[in-house]
């Protein structure tokens, strides 16, 4: 007995050693990962708090490429930091209060996300209510060419914008951008998914007590889809403040193009203050997920499975 | 009878007003488009309106740069969207294992998600160029200098940045469906002596494959969308290897080219949906015993 316990005991001390070496290897997979994963953005924030001199002795020899007929630095190799010699709010201070430019670019990049992610969520939240409430052939249908439009790339979706576009007369205006986003199916296929799953007695328990469609609607079935609607939300700000194909096409004038196109202009001059615009231009997103990342996990996750 | 609608037919009808706005917008500025754009496609012009058949589609078929482009593409997800696929699947069995800090990590790994790609093309340059850290890092491994964006290599960058962008994305996908494997399955594998192999390829891979399929897709249609970072690098007229469809698109609305553009949309549409169709067939052969 004793000799099968001392036997067993070993056993289980080996497959510990084993199971602790496994959980350090993968932990250092994970980190090796991660250290992948958030390198560019630390360096972009650490980076924006250096003065234009560091930033081009730094870099001078990369952008001295791109710019026509910019001054060549005299920086040879180009030399990453991660700390900044001195920390300076200067090219902060440059961008915020010297230069509207950009901050116009910034205010165009909220004119066009916001009113999408509320309308596009306004109509997305009947019409996925119409899809939930009574199944039908039709509205298999339907449902199923709301998919494949969602599924389209902008290479695609893109012509029949610019002819709508063209045809109503609002090519080049802000409509342009807008009308298409309002109804883009994208949030439509999510929130359905979401309503399904809300339990059918819920329901009938309100149509029992005789709510009217109306009150179902805003009393019962709303509430108990709030945060897919916040994580949905969430999805369609990232896409629409990351936007670059529909702006290029739809908005000959420069002038109403959000920062998202903008920013790429801008490196040849000024490259000190790129790096400051680039991290003002990340702080909304990065608000969002760092309030709402459980939502938007959240959210993702009810998008697996195309069944519907 | 007349007149008076039953209690179900009322609440249908209802649920169709709730659809109405949406159908309408959908119908206004997708459908009815996309018809025109259909029309367009076997017209000679907008001004003639000619029927010519297939016309506009040989032509774009043979126009060298839509070839080019279509080809890069093509090359591009078809690296791009295994990886994609792959290794989110890795960091998602990474993020099921016992490690510490998991909830920072998910954080770390979700975090380019909600990055603006403009935000961080200014680093990608730093790291790509000539005399960025890629090459001083291959330098010490016995790597030549090579200016990655202008070389043959560029594919590769943008292959690292669309995984950068999207796997968080499709872990999150695979967490969720590798925690709706139900427990007392692997319970009874687990007494039942099979292996880990057995495990993951009778049971898992089983559960998972409808979510392969979505991940699949979603990351097929996102790796139409690495345009934004090569457009945000290199402009409209990159080098070679990074010359997409969508640069194509852009320089053929340019120049108001309707009939290229719209046969172009048309041939896109159909490889889309093709490939769509192809793998959920698969997928409904594989897959079909387990509740999708």
């Amino acid at each position: 007995m004793r000799k099968n316990d001392r036997y067993i005991l070993r056993i289980r001390k080996r497959k510990k050693r084993i199971n602790s070496l496994k959980t350090a290897l993968v932990t250092m997979a994970a980190l090796f990962f991660a250290v992948l994963f958030l390198t560019p953005i630390i360096l972009t924030i650490t980076n924006s708090f250096m003065s234009s001199s560091e930033i081009s002795a730094n870099y001078g020899s990369v952008f001295a490429t791109t710019a026509k007929g910019g001054k060549v630095f005299v920086s040879k190799t180009v030399n990453l930091k991660f700390i900044p010699d001195m920390v300076t709010f200067y090219q902060y201070y440059t961008v915020l209060f010297k230069s509207p430019e950009y901050l116009f670019k910034f205010w165009n990049s909220i004119i066009y996300a916001v009113p999408i992610v509320v309308m596009q969520l306004g109509i997305a939240t009947l019409a996925s209510y119409g899809f939930a409430r009574y199944d039908g052939k039709l509205k298999r249908v339907i449902f199923f060419s709301y998919i494949i439009m969602m599924l389209m790339p902008y290479q695609v979706t893109l012509v029949p914008n610019f002819l709508v576009a063209k045809s109503l007369g609002i090519f080049g205006t802000r409509w342009a951008i807008w009308l298409p986003g309002f109804f883009s199916p994208f949030a439509v296929y999510l929130l359905t998914k979401f309503m399904k799953r809300i339990p059918t007695e819920v329901i009938e328990a309100a149509e029992i007590d005789g709510a009217s469609e109306w009150y179902i609607f805003s009393r019962v079935n709303l509430p108990l889809c709030k945060g897919g609607i916040a994580s949905i939300a969430i999805l369609v700000f990232f896409d629409y403040w990351n936007m670059v194909e529909q702006p290029l096409i739809l908005l000959p004038d420069s002038g109403l193009h959000p920062l998202s196109v903008f920013l790429s202009k801008i490196n040849t001059g000024e490259i000190s203050l790129a790096f400051a615009v680039a991290v003002i231009y990340l702080v909304p997103p990065l608000m969002i997920f760092l309030y709402g990342e459980d939502y938007l996990v959240e959210g993702i996750s009810y998008q697996g499975g195309i069944k519907g | 009878m007349k007149g008076k609608l039953t209690a179900n037919e009322r609440k249908s009808a209802l649920s169709w007003l709730f659809l109405l706005p949406s159908l309408l917008g959908v119908f206004l500025f997708f459908v009815a488009p996309f018809f025109v754009v259909i029309y367009y496609s076997v017209i000679n012009n907008p001004i003639q309106m000619e029927f010519v058949g297939f016309r506009n589609y040989v032509n774009v078929w043979n126009n060298a740069a839509f070839r080019l482009a279509g080809l890069n593409t093509f090359k591009f997800s078809f690296v791009a969207v295994p990886l994609a696929v792959l290794l989110s699947l890795f960091l998602a069995a990474v993020m099921e294992s016992r490690i510490p800090f998991k909830s920072y990590f998910r954080s770390f790994f979700l975090s380019p998600l909600m990055v603006p790609t403009a935000s961080v093309v200014l680093i990608w340059q730093v790291m790509f160029h000539q005399n960025g850290i890629v090459n001083n890092a291959l330098q010490v491994f016995g790597g030549g200098r090579i200016d990655w964006l202008k070389s043959d290599y560029a594919q590769v960058v943008i292959v690292a940045l669309f995984l950068w962008k999207n796997l968080g994305y499709n872990m999150i996908l695979f967490m969720a469906a590798l925690a709706s494997i139900p427990k007392d399955l692997l319970e009874v594998a687990a007494l039942e002596n099979a292996n880990k192999f057995q495990v993951f390829w009778m049971i898992k891979l089983r559960y998972l494959s409808s979510t392969i399929l979505f991940v699949t897709i979603m990351s097929l249609i996102n790796s139409f969308k690495v345009f934004r970072e090569v457009y945000l690098m290199t402009g409209d007229y990159p080098y070679d290897p990074l010359y997409m469809l969508q640069h194509f698109m852009n320089n053929t609305f340019t120049s108001l080219d309707y009939q290229k553009l719209s046969s172009a949309a048309i041939i896109m549409f159909i490889v889309v949906t093709g490939l769509v169709f192809i793998m959920y067939s698969i997928e409904n052969r594989y897959g079909k015993d387990v509740e999708g």
